[in-house]
């Protein structure tokens, strides 16, 4: 059996929407996928030594919230200081209590499930970022190298 | 129960977990060997069914006991 290939663009960088591109890469490599995953604009947060990522419910009118609180709790509370930090910390206490992985730990099976990671050179560049900033075992490349890969794929999501 | 070779635990672990846990541990193991999954995401139940049949490793018995889901993979 040919082995499929899964590539994926990830845009994103925000701690709801790490979650996809890891899960779905480490998964499809353990049914034997071959994966690559292409890092661009806010997606690089993803690719940082140390994340910080962090969820709002502001703006995101389908994320549930505890206690009912997405019927009552008015929008503009959520631009108070801290909402953020709170809800990110909440958000990140029920994936533990859940025994969903965190990002770390899933980046790090993507890493020994040799998923291959692209940060996207251009953008690394456009937000004067550093290679330092970044984990090591990555490569940086442009959207057409990129395409090699994605071109041949069985599958290729955005992210 | 039958004979299995090892066994993994991965009660309180969720999606993709079992399955990557299971990935790995049998990649350590030898062709023919059984390795005994125990877990308690009822959505394990369809993704070893989806492992075996992608990965061509055999699921020889899927059954839920004592409240947990025991699964027998056998390495191809």
């Amino acid at each position: 059996m040919e082995q499929k290939k899964l590539a994926i663009i990830a845009t994103k960088g925000s701690l709801d929407w790490a979650y996809p591109p890891f899960i779905l890469a480490s998964t499809a490599a353990a049914l034997g996928y071959e994966v690559q995953i292409f890092f661009t604009f806010y997606g690089l947060q993803l690719l940082k030594k140390d994340l910080s990522l962090e969820v709002t419910p502001l703006g995101n009118p389908g994320m549930p919230m505890p206690m009912g609180m997405d019927k009552w709790f008015p929008i503009l509370g959520m631009t108070l200081p801290g909402m953020q930090g709170m809800m990110t910390a909440m958000m990140k206490q029920k994936m533990k209590k859940k025994g969903v992985a965190s990002i770390e730990e899933l980046r790090e099976l993507c890493i020994e499930a040799e998923v291959k990671m692209v940060a996207c050179q251009m953008t690394v560049d456009l937000f004067d970022m550093e290679q330092s900033q970044f984990i090591g075992g990555i490569e940086y490349a442009g959207a057409a190298a990129f395409f090699e890969f994605a071109g041949e794929s069985d599958i290729c999501l955005y992210i | 129960m039958a004979d299995f070779d090892q066994e993994l635990d991965a009660s309180g672990l969720n999606c993709p977990l079992p399955i990557l846990r299971a990935k790995k541990t049998l990649n350590s193991m030898s062709s023919g060997q059984v390795l005994h999954i125990i877990a308690t995401d009822p959505g394990s139940v369809k993704d070893f069914d989806s492992f075996a049949k992608q990965t061509g490793n055999e699921l020889m018995e899927s059954k839920e006991e004592g409240g947990k889901f025991h699964f027998l993979i056998k390495k191809s």
